[in-house]
């Protein structure tokens, strides 16, 4: 055994890992992206069905292979989207993810980071793929949350070579 | 900011529940109990360095408990050093040896030591100390013709546990043995026996092991009390400075209680050893092979058969991340541990699934199982029966994601 560390989860976490909402593939999703890797024992897809001109998302969904707190994190992101436009969505930051999760545990904040990563994410791809002009509003700079998904994916690169994979 | 209790109640307590995490935390047995009490109310609660009637008693008590103690490693019990945990007789052994044996500079371990050892042995960098680790198969067997090779007129120690406690692997450790003390028999060889004591046979008197390390709390013992094996001529200092009592090389007056419980628990177990060996095996090869042919994509780690650990199963569930799948395995009241990154203080999956080959992804989605002799060929069909649902749901939660 390593080094374990305790982890004092709110009863909201352990709530959403018992009973995700929202969780699972969309087959007709208007924009899908991923963040994290399996290499870090960390990864979400995420699934957006977004309106056409309101850009409203109508329905989202997820996916993760991750521990009890990045599956409660993405489930709470996809509720605290719903109905919300693109706009909205975008201004979730990880720290609104833990404050309605409870608190998260500081060594698994990053799990609140990679599910707005993943959004972000998605909400890239659709203005870059879908409508293919970027809104005034949506920074042209990667955000923090955004530089921790890749941060995150780098390692497992990195992982990957230490490990001669 | 700590939801212990809230997250207690949401979790509730499970109609059925089954314990497999022994390598992490135990009970004692209920006569080790019972054995303890009398020490803390009346019995031998003296210094057994003062010099009256308390003092000597506890004398008498303390050098009655360590011949107890012995027995099972057929040594003099004036070769035993009482140590507060296994992670101390570790760390005693190999720095307490550095402080003695001026000159040689080199020390040798494998890459599947408990962080204890490799640890120990890398913080004496900065006086000099070089530290060669050696690699594994992938069943974690120790890799004895790179020992051969790496072995010098430098090497003042070599480290080798007797059993992997992850993966069960029982150590060639007689052939270690032989290899490291043929070459030069100066060279001081230590063994982490933690997870060996009460497993498999360990009479040192047959054997030219030096140094070796196991705890109380593996056969049901009280934690808080270790022991460290140390060969006549061999010499160590101890490692912390300030106030010793009779033992030397661990501080604080001797602990009764404890000394009374880690002898009654020796006394339980090896009177028992065949019996408790059988039982182990038998439920270890039904749980490890169980889950093996009943859940697809299951992987085990470490040896099969004789080679491995009585009480050891540990299996990779592919397409699991191994922290989501020990609390749903909570939530149906089986209790067991992971090498996942994530359980871990370095958010780094365990060296051992590493150091045997196993991708991350594969060690993420590991799985140790302790048995232990309280635990009943009931409680691991509960386990056989509960965990393809266990692994059904964490899978679902993956779904489409591509590993």
């Amino acid at each position: 055994m390593s080094s374990r560390i305790p982890l004092p989860y709110a009863p909201r976490v352990l709530e959403l890992f018992q009973n995700p909402q929202n969780l699972g593939r969309m087959e007709d999703a208007t924009v899908i992206a991923s963040a994290g890797s399996p290499a870090c024992g960390d990864m979400i897809a995420f699934y957006l069905k977004v309106e056409d001109k309101s850009e409203i998302i109508t329905k989202s969904s997820f996916e993760s292979y991750g521990c009890a707190s990045n599956i409660a994190a993405a489930s709470q992101l996809t509720i605290m989207i719903e109905k919300k436009t693109l706009e909205e969505a975008w201004n979730f930051t990880w720290a609104d993810v833990s404050e309605a999760l409870g608190g998260l545990p500081s060594v698994k904040t990053h799990c609140g980071s990679l599910a707005v990563g993943a959004l972000r994410r998605a909400i890239r791809t659709y203005y870059e793929e879908i409508t293919k002009a970027t809104p005034a509003w949506l920074p042209e700079e990667l955000t923090k949350d955004e530089k921790h998904a890749l941060e995150e994916e780098a390692l497992a690169e990195k992982l990957k070579k230490k490990y001669k994979l | 900011m700590s939801h212990i209790q809230d997250l207690l109640k949401q979790h509730g307590v499970p109609e059925r529940e089954v314990y497999l995490d022994w390598i992490n935390g135990s009970v004692v047995d209920k006569e080790v109990f019972d054995a303890m009490i009398p020490y803390y109310l009346e019995k031998d609660y003296g210094n057994p360095a003062i010099t009256h009637r308390i003092g000597w008693s506890t004398l008498d008590f303390y050098e009655r408990t360590k011949r107890q103690i012995s027995q099972p490693l057929n040594v003099d019990p004036q070769s035993i050093a009482i140590t507060h945990s296994f992670t101390e007789s570790n760390n005693l052994a190999i720095k307490g040896l550095t402080k003695m044996y001026k000159g040689r500079k080199k020390i040798i371990v494998s890459e599947v030591e408990h962080l204890s050892v490799i640890h120990a042995a890398k913080s004496l960098f900065d006086q000099g100390y070089k530290v060669d680790i050696l690699p594994v198969s992938n069943d974690g067997t120790i890799n004895l013709d790179i020992l051969q090779e790496k072995i010098d007129d430098d090497t003042l120690l070599v480290s080798l546990q007797s059993i992997n406690h992850e993966i069960g692997t029982i150590q060639p450790m007689k052939e270690a043995l032989e290899i490291v003390k043929d070459k030069d028999e100066k060279i001081i060889f230590h063994t982490d026996a933690t997870s060996a004591f009460g497993r498999i046979d360990l009479d040192f008197s047959k054997t030219e092991v030096d140094l070796a390390t196991f705890s109380s709390n593996r056969i049901l013992g009280p934690k808080g009390i270790a022991g460290l094996y140390i060969k006549d001529g061999i010499k160590l200092k101890s490692i912390y400075e300030g106030q010793l009592s009779v033992e030397i090389l661990a501080p604080d007056v001797e602990n009764s209680p404890l000394l009374a419980g880690f002898a009654k628990a020796v006394e339980l177990h090896f009177k028992n050893f065949d019996e408790i060996k059988n039982h182990t095996t038998k439920l270890r090869d039904k749980l490890l092979y169980g889950l093996h042919t009943s859940i697809e994509r299951t992987e085990i780690n470490g040896p099969a058969g004789e080679r491995r650990a009585p009480d050891n199963v540990n299996v990779s569930f592919l397409g699991c991340e191994g922290e989501a799948l020990t609390v749903e395995s909570s939530m149906n009241g089986i209790y067991a541990s992971s090498g996942s990154a994530c359980t871990s203080r370095v958010l780094m999956p365990s060296h051992i699934l590493t150091a045997i080959g196993r991708k991350p992804e594969e060690a993420h989605g590991s799985m140790l199982m302790t048995i232990n002799r309280l635990n009943t060929e009931e409680q691991i069909n509960y386990v056989l029966e509960t965990m393809p649902k266990v692994i059904e749901r964490i899978r679902s939660i993956t779904g489409g994601i591509e590993l």
